[in-house]
């Protein structure tokens, strides 16, 4: 038998809660956007039930990681990889949020047809999907290079959502009506940028708990 | 020695044909604590013995490289081991009163080297004592019998003792690893004081302390140092896989 069996059992139980809290996080985006994009009412419910299986994981992995600190005082690598898996899983539950956020939006456009083409917006949802699962990646891999190029990808995520601000200001500026939907679509905008900002934030952990330290944090660096 | 610090460079120790210590270097500086860990029979509780040659009273135990304490070759023919044990204290894992009153106890060693006026004693006795967090609670009982105390209080006896013989360096073999946790944390708080005055080397099998009072850590393995770095950097990222597998109890 494997020295500290227990604990080795209670650390890849983390490990595999992590695992499944970042898959259902990837599924629950990729709803979203096809309740926004397809006008899919199923998709959009089937996305507040996966918010609740992420809060449920967040709790549960909260409280294994707790309850390791405070019994079997983890060390070195292990150390980092729970105080790691602590912070991630916050950012994960926002990204699950912002997810059953932007479906509850897509309830409220009922029938109403999009004014314009969300070309942009799609294209975002298309690069924080990406960026979510690179964090995911990063850390069932321990991924180094993986984990740092999704702040790199951020930029363009900013990028996009600049434009799209925008164009919507034009549209509502041109089209006085549609200010309703261009502000609804401006929220669904901003919950993807918000999505990449804590897609960084896994990345930035997720080289952390690989390195010892923390980009935004060399103060803390051990 | 009017330095506090403790260089070595290739120490080798062996008992007889058993060589437990090899090929050692390190530099401990002064006014710092530097926990030594490492599995049973790794050489830690030899090597802090080097220190003021302990190892000296075993038969057949052979030390060979640079040992400077203080800036003083402390293996030169001309070292004077009483002296040098007098500025480098120890304490050790088991609190070893001497059968004799809490204030013979503390005074024992400025008597043996020469104190004898009384109101200097009462003044380095009760000087050591307060330094050892102890005054307190035995200062109206000095002239009792040091065994009636508590083992935490006799290990903090012990330290004081120690403190009595105005010594640059401490050495500390586990000191709490006999005590109860509030004893243990007063200790522990205590060398967070002492090291303003001291420089402070302790052996401890508990990581827990290593990481709460350590500046330093070394991790031993079979008689090598594997790993000597920053505290926190041994305990959240060591550059060693062997410390690595020490610390988080995968050892072995």
């Amino acid at each position: 038998m494997p020295r500290r069996a227990n604990y080795e059992r209670e650390l890849q139980d983390i490990f595999d809660k992590l695992v499944l809290m970042g898959r259902t996080i990837e599924t629950a985006i990729e709803k979203c956007v096809k309740a926004l994009t397809e006008r899919n009412e199923e998709a959009a419910q089937e996305v507040f039930e996966e918010d609740k299986q992420i809060d449920r994981l967040e709790s549960e992995i909260e409280q294994a990681c707790l309850r390791l600190l405070v019994m079997e005082h983890p060390m070195a690598t292990d150390f980092r990889e729970v105080s790691a898996a602590l912070k991630v899983i916050t950012d994960l539950e926002r990204i699950g949020d912002q997810a059953r956020d932007i479906a509850e939006i897509t309830l409220q456009f009922n029938t109403e047809k999009y004014t314009k083409r969300l070309d942009n917006i799609s294209q975002m949802a298309i690069i924080v999907i990406q960026m979510v699962k690179d964090g995911v990646q990063a850390y069932i891999s321990r991924d180094l290079e993986l984990a740092r190029r999704i702040s790199a990808t951020d930029d363009k995520v900013d990028n996009l959502f600049n434009t799209v601000i925008n164009d919507l200001i034009e549209q509502m500026k041109q089209k006085p009506g549609s200010a309703k939907q261009a502000v609804r679509l401006l929220m669904i905008a901003k919950y993807f940028e918000r999505i990449g900002d804590h897609a960084t934030n896994v990345g930035e952990w997720v080289e952390y708990a690989i390195t010892g330290t923390h980009p935004k944090n060399e103060g803390m660096n051990m | 020695m009017d330095k506090f610090d403790i260089s070595v460079k290739n120490c080798d120790l062996y008992y007889g044909d058993f060589h437990a210590l090899k090929s050692i270097d390190m530099e401990i500086q002064e006014h710092r604590v530097t926990a030594f860990i490492g599995p049973s029979g790794c050489g830690k509780s030899t090597f802090i013995r080097i220190f003021n040659r302990m190892n000296d009273l075993i038969e057949n135990c052979r030390v060979t490289g640079d040992i400077i304490v203080g800036g003083e070759d402390i293996y030169a023919k001309s070292t004077d081991v009483t002296l040098l044990r007098k500025n480098v204290g120890m304490v050790f894992q088991k609190p070893n009163p001497f059968p004799m009153t809490i204030y013979d106890n503390v005074a024992f060693a400025p008597r043996t080297y020469g104190v004898k006026r009384k109101t200097l004693l009462d003044d380095i006795v009760e000087n050591s004592l307060q330094k050892a967090g102890l005054w307190g609670e035995v200062h109206d009982r000095l002239k009792k019998s040091a065994l009636g105390l508590s083992g935490g209080q006799q290990q903090r006896l012990c330290i004081a003792r120690a403190l009595a013989a105005e010594p640059k360096i401490l050495l500390m073999d586990e000191p709490t690893s006999a005590l109860d946790p509030i004893s243990t944390g007063t200790i522990e708080d205590l060398i967070n004081e002492l090291k303003r005055h001291y420089t402070i080397v302790i052996v401890t099998h508990n990581m827990q302390q290593a990481t709460r009072i350590s500046d330093e850590t070394a991790f031993f393995l079979m008689g090598e140092v594997i790993e000597f770095d920053n505290t926190k950097k041994i305990f959240t990222n060591p550059s060693k896989k062997e410390t690595e597998n020490y610390i988080t109890g995968r050892f072995g």
